[in-house]
């Protein structure tokens, strides 16, 4: 395959399918911590830095 | 013994190495750096063979629950390299308005002084505070000691030697010419192999976590690491003209070459400086704060939106360049939509202060946190702005970028940083309370207006420099020529040097707050605020004797 077609199938992929790829995977992760009964879980994360320092 | 004994050989044939690549130099400055290295290893055999317990030096209490001598080190190592790059960056401040300055001399021009200042700022000094919060961090938040104990020290004297080797490197005239990528090709490959331990540390930490979940800030973390990895490993692909001296030529040229720094330049924006001081901001402003972060959802599409948009935003350093129009314009864009997980993350870290904004006005320690995340909005708007290429027609190679540099630099990175040290001090070293909270004002005060000192001057100094350089007369020629457009600049210099000399007021004002703290010692001073009280007003009327 010669540098040229090479370019060609990359820049393909980046304007098709490995956009729709990326968004997609994007949009899936920042939806993700908004999946129904989250909420105690989000609050929980939160609050863990304030458990007791030394308490391993 | 058997374990000093065998470190003792490492050291010895360490020692060996670097001797004779000394004597085998094909340069002096390898030799130089050569020797810098076998200096290093004597003084790790003299350690080993006396068996020096190194946390004495600094004073450190009894072992906690947690590993955090390597955290003390880096807290006093992230201080001193401050100190040393503020110094720089006024020396060369005044370099520009006072050229003769520069002495003359080869190892003191501005030329060589220009990237000591920006590698020991970004990589000395924020580049311990980031290895010192990170393990500070990810063991509360793990609720685990620090995986590899060896290992975490050899991430700390390493990367000093990295730090090392890279400022005697630029003095000596050792560089590749990139930007924020100076450092020759072996002191590249001893920053990989440091990297890759202080990578296998921290997900080794994370792995050993008795908390099951991964609190956020360790995933700015692990995206800094990882990403700072990848990027310095393309950037340096080099091949060196010697495999004993100091000089090498990149894999990629021109265009291609070009679009390779920006990308790793920018990306060095986007996760040294951006990620790992937002790993910051998500654990100690709501520890300092005493309220969890405004919205835990916001952080997670702020890290997604920041780690997707990012990366694809370098090209917007080259445009009007030799550069494809379509990759600048992408560029572009990305910068632009940027603009948004950033004043997402701003607000979200503002907005933590929510019920508590009191604060503000009684913790100079959360004030300090708040300029900081203020800058951090205004050089995130400014950005994306001056990315836009009719803006950037007019502020690239001028002052102005130099201005928006440091509205970040020293207003996000800076003030987050600062005002993170003042929270581990007392901390880590077992101290009741900071030496005295009124010098961290005095700090916060001599930094805020130092900054505003040297933003001012450059955006006055940027536009001016942009407006003249364009200039055409009647004639269809020029009207201004370079050195005219220096010469009107020359009041800016002397302000921006100004307010680099607040800043590093405020800094020296740190150090020995910081240092009496470790010594022990507290200021008897008033208290930040209290209700008024007049005894003088704290009696009853009585009604004056009528005169007769």
């Amino acid at each position: 395959m010669n540098t040229h077609s090479t370019y060609d199938l990359l820049r393909h992929l980046a304007d098709s399918w490995g956009l729709v790829v990326m968004t997609g995977i994007f949009l899936g992760l920042c939806l993700w911590p908004f999946r129904p009964g989250t909420t105690p879980l989000n609050r929980e994360v939160a609050n863990s830095i304030f458990k007791d320092e030394d308490d391993v | 013994m058997e374990l000093a004994l065998s470190r003792t050989g490492l050291w010895l044939v360490a020692l060996l190495i670097a001797v004779a690549a000394c004597a085998a130099a094909v340069d002096a400055g390898f030799a130089i750096h050569m020797g810098i290295v076998a200096l290093a290893c004597i003084i790790g055999l003299v350690v080993t063979l006396r068996g020096v317990d190194l946390s004495k030096a600094i004073m450190a209490p009894d072992q906690g629950r947690y590993d955090d001598d390597v955290i003390r080190w880096g807290v006093i190592a992230t201080v001193f390299w401050g100190m040393a790059g503020f110094v720089a960056g006024l020396v060369i401040a005044l370099q520009l308005a006072l050229p003769v300055l520069n002495l003359g001399l080869e190892w003191t021009a501005f030329g060589r002084l220009r990237p000591l200042h920006t590698s020991a700022v970004i990589f000395a000094f924020g580049g311990n505070a980031l290895i010192a919060t990170s393990f500070y961090v990810v063991q509360r938040t793990c609720r685990a000691r620090l995986a590899f104990p060896g290992l975490a020290r050899f991430v700390f004297w390493g990367y000093q030697l990295f730090i090392v080797l890279a400022a005697t490197g630029y003095l000596l005239g050792i560089t590749q010419g990139k930007e924020y990528a100076e450092p020759e090709w072996y002191v590249d490959l001893w920053l990989t192999v440091v990297w890759v331990a202080y990578l296998a540390v921290f997900v080794g930490t994370i792995v050993r976590r008795t908390e099951p979940h991964i609190y956020v800030a360790n995933w700015f973390y692990l995206s800094f690491i990882v990403t700072v990895a990848m990027l310095h490993i393309v950037n340096n692909l080099n091949w060196p003209v010697s495999f004993v001296g100091s000089r090498s030529y990149p894999i990629f040229a021109g265009v291609q070459g070009a679009l390779v720094q920006w990308w790793y330049g920018h990306n060095a924006v986007g996760f040294f400086l951006t990620a790992g001081f937002l790993a910051m901001m998500y654990y100690f402003v709501p520890k300092q704060a005493e309220r969890p972060v405004f919205s835990y959802r916001l952080s997670i599409i702020h890290f997604w939106a920041l780690i997707f948009l990012y990366i694809w935003a370098g090209p917007h350093h080259l445009h009007y360049t030799a550069l494809p129009d379509w990759a600048q314009t992408l560029g572009m864009v990305f910068s632009v939509m940027l603009w948004m997980p950033s004043w997402g993350g701003m607000i979200n870290g503002l907005m933590t202060l929510n019920g508590a904004w009191d604060k503000v006005r009684t913790d100079p320690i959360i004030r300090m946190m708040v300029m900081a995340l203020a800058f951090y909005g205004m050089s995130t708007f400014e950005g994306p702005m001056m990315s836009i290429k009719s803006v950037n027609s007019l502020s690239h190679y001028t002052d102005w970028t130099i201005g928006h540099v440091h509205s970040g630099a020293l207003g996000w990175n800076g003030m987050i940083t600062f005002s993170c040290v003042y929270y581990l001090v007392p901390r880590l070293w077992n101290r009741e309370r900071l030496y005295s909270l009124r010098m961290v004002n005095w700090h916060f005060w001599l930094a805020t207006v130092g900054i505003v000192f040297y933003a001012a001057s450059m955006w006055v100094a940027g536009i001016t420099q942009g407006l003249m350089w364009r200039e055409y007369g009647a004639d269809g020629y020029l009207v201004n020529s370079f050195a005219e457009t220096v010469l009107a600049l020359k009041p800016m210099f002397f302000l921006r040097a100004f307010g680099g000399l607040l800043y590093l007021a405020g800094a020296v004002v740190m150090t020995v707050n910081v240092w009496r703290t470790i010594l022990g010692h507290l200021r008897a001073e008033p208290a930040m605020s209290d209700a008024a009280f007049d005894p003088e007003k704290d009696r009853p009327i009585v009604a004056a004797p009528q005169a007769a």
